[in-house]
């Protein structure tokens, strides 16, 4: 465990010590705040409307439902396109400048590695998603969303980005170029969001097959405050088998 | 003490490196040499674990470096041929996090630190980013990180590459006084290099080894410069793999 601490550590360290920080998160935020404005500022409208129209009508509005939600989706949306590019570097950076050959040749072993990579981003992402927490905070304070189901969308938004990390330091374990890295992983993490819109038309078998293996509909269901385990494993899977085949990627060096 | 045994590296159809023997004894300097593109740095990534062999053994210090790679990794310090920088860390930085990979307690890291800095002349640039640092001072960083955890086995890929002479000089006092303490394989094809530090040598070309001995017999009546290009003459470049496809 030691050195899976040791590697966050650095890796972390280079994330902050670097502008690659304070650029991904300045924009992450400064998009989130422009959503979070606009959506706002919609739901204003709506509500001086609906209020002109009918006593008590403002009661069908609700903030989880109009602001919190399309607000989760489009950050979502910023994730899939954002994701790779935190995770490009993890190993691509290491192949180009040598010092995988330090990482390979120390008494390491290869999932310790894999492990510290993966801790670092998703800290890193966990960092991300709190300052976004100023959003919702205004909420709580001017007005009364849903605490349960925004909690539950966040649960969602944290469990999208962690299975991206998972699924962008694969693609980064694959090239010593990052910006294949970057391209792959997008074209990954992108597949996995849109995979499910043949559903509908695809049939009997693959329709309900695609649906599953989107990872917006599990995420959907979170964001609507809905936490069901079989998107919780559906999330956990795909974390899972990633960091494994990173494994297997890094470790296939020392294959005969 | 580095065990060599029939070591072979294909890719494809290309074989970098040819059933390749050699020993290094505890605390001597091996100086390996070789033409460019002849198997160095692919044997020297074998011995330290980077990558496997096709066939053959290597053993650090006892351990095989394949079956038993753990321990073996422990025992080697390692220079490739670009020292291995983070260019965003600080040397300092930098050197406690090499440290701490190679698996050292917590408690030495402060004293090694120290003793490193002070001994590969690091002491002015310690709070430095290793990004900005010039070419030598590079590759001291690079040296110190290879001997911070005091490895019984030091594989160095040309230290000397790119140095202005006075570094040169610096560098290979530090090798030698290395010595002794750790047995360590020296890459390199400069020969007056190889002349003045290591006391056995190895030459290999096109990936097989064309002379193993010490060198106070190979250059007794004739410089080190004559026995390298008389062994690398023996065999033409690319005559390995002529006589490998007659052989199949």
């Amino acid at each position: 465990m030691r050195n899976v601490f040791t590697i966050v550590r650095k890796e972390l360290r280079a994330y902050f010590v670097s502008p690659i920080a304070y650029v991904v998160l300045t924009g992450f935020l400064l998009l989130g705040g422009w959503f979070f404005f606009n959506l706002l500022s919609r739901f204003n409208v709506l509500l001086s409307i609906y209020t002109q129209l009918q006593q008590g009508a403002e009661d069908q509005l609700n903030l989880n439902e109009f602001v919190i939600a399309p607000l989760m989706h489009n950050l979502s949306i910023v994730l899939v396109i954002l994701v790779p590019m935190i995770t490009m570097r993890a190993y691509a950076e290491e192949k180009k400048g040598g010092t995988y050959e330090l990482l390979l040749t120390s008494p390491l072993r290869t999932g310790e590695i894999v492990l510290g990579k993966f801790l670092a981003s998703f800290l890193f992402i966990c960092i991300m998603l709190g300052l976004t927490g100023v959003y919702p905070a205004v909420l709580i304070a001017f007005g009364n969303p849903e605490i349960g189901v925004l909690l539950a969308g966040y649960l969602g938004l944290l469990l999208l980005a962690t299975s991206f990390v998972a699924v962008g330091l694969l693609t980064s374990s694959f090239t010593e170029n990052q910006i294949i890295a970057a391209v792959s992983g997008l074209v990954a993490t992108l597949l996995l969001y849109i995979i499910g819109w043949p559903a509908d038309t695809a049939g009997e078998v693959l329709g309900p097959l695609l649906r599953y293996l989107s990872v917006t509909e599990h995420f959907a269901e979170m964001v609507n405050g809905l936490i069901d385990t079989q998107d919780l494993v559906y999330f956990a899977s795909l974390i899972l088998l990633s960091l494994f085949l990173t494994q297997r990627s890094v470790e296939s060096l020392r294959w005969r | 003490m580095i065990e060599v045994q029939n070591l072979t590296k294909r890719y494809g159809d290309l074989t970098a490196v040819s059933d390749i023997s050699f020993q290094a004894e505890s605390g001597q300097i091996l100086g390996f040499l070789g033409p460019n593109g002849s198997g160095k740095t692919t044997t020297m990534r074998i011995i330290t674990g980077f990558m496997p062999a096709t066939a053959g053994t290597v053993k650090v210090a006892g351990f095989d470096i394949f079956d038993e790679s753990f321990e073996a990794r422990k025992r080697i310090g390692y220079l490739p041929e670009s020292p291995p920088l983070y260019n965003d860390m600080t040397v300092t930085a930098y050197l406690r996090f090499v440290a701490r990979i190679k698996g050292m307690a917590r408690a030495d890291i402060p004293d090694a630190l120290d003793h490193v800095l002070a001994r590969c002349g690091l002491t002015d640039v310690a709070y430095r980013v290793t990004g900005y640092l010039s070419k030598g001072y590079r590759q001291r960083v690079g040296l110190a990180q290879a001997i911070i955890h005091n490895p019984s086995v030091l594989i160095l890929d040309e230290p000397t590459v790119g140095l202005d002479p006075q570094q040169i000089i610096g560098i290979r006092s530090l090798i030698k006084e290395l010595a002794g303490e750790h047995t360590v394989i020296l890459s390199t094809h400069i020969l007056p290099e190889v002349a003045q530090v290591c006391e056995k040598v190895v030459i290999i070309n096109a990936g097989k080894v064309v002379a193993e001995d010490m060198l106070a017999n190979l250059a007794q009546d004739q410089t080190l410069e004559d026995v390298f290009l008389k062994a690398i003459a023996q065999e033409e470049p690319g005559a390995a793999e002529t006589v490998e496809e007659a052989a199949e």
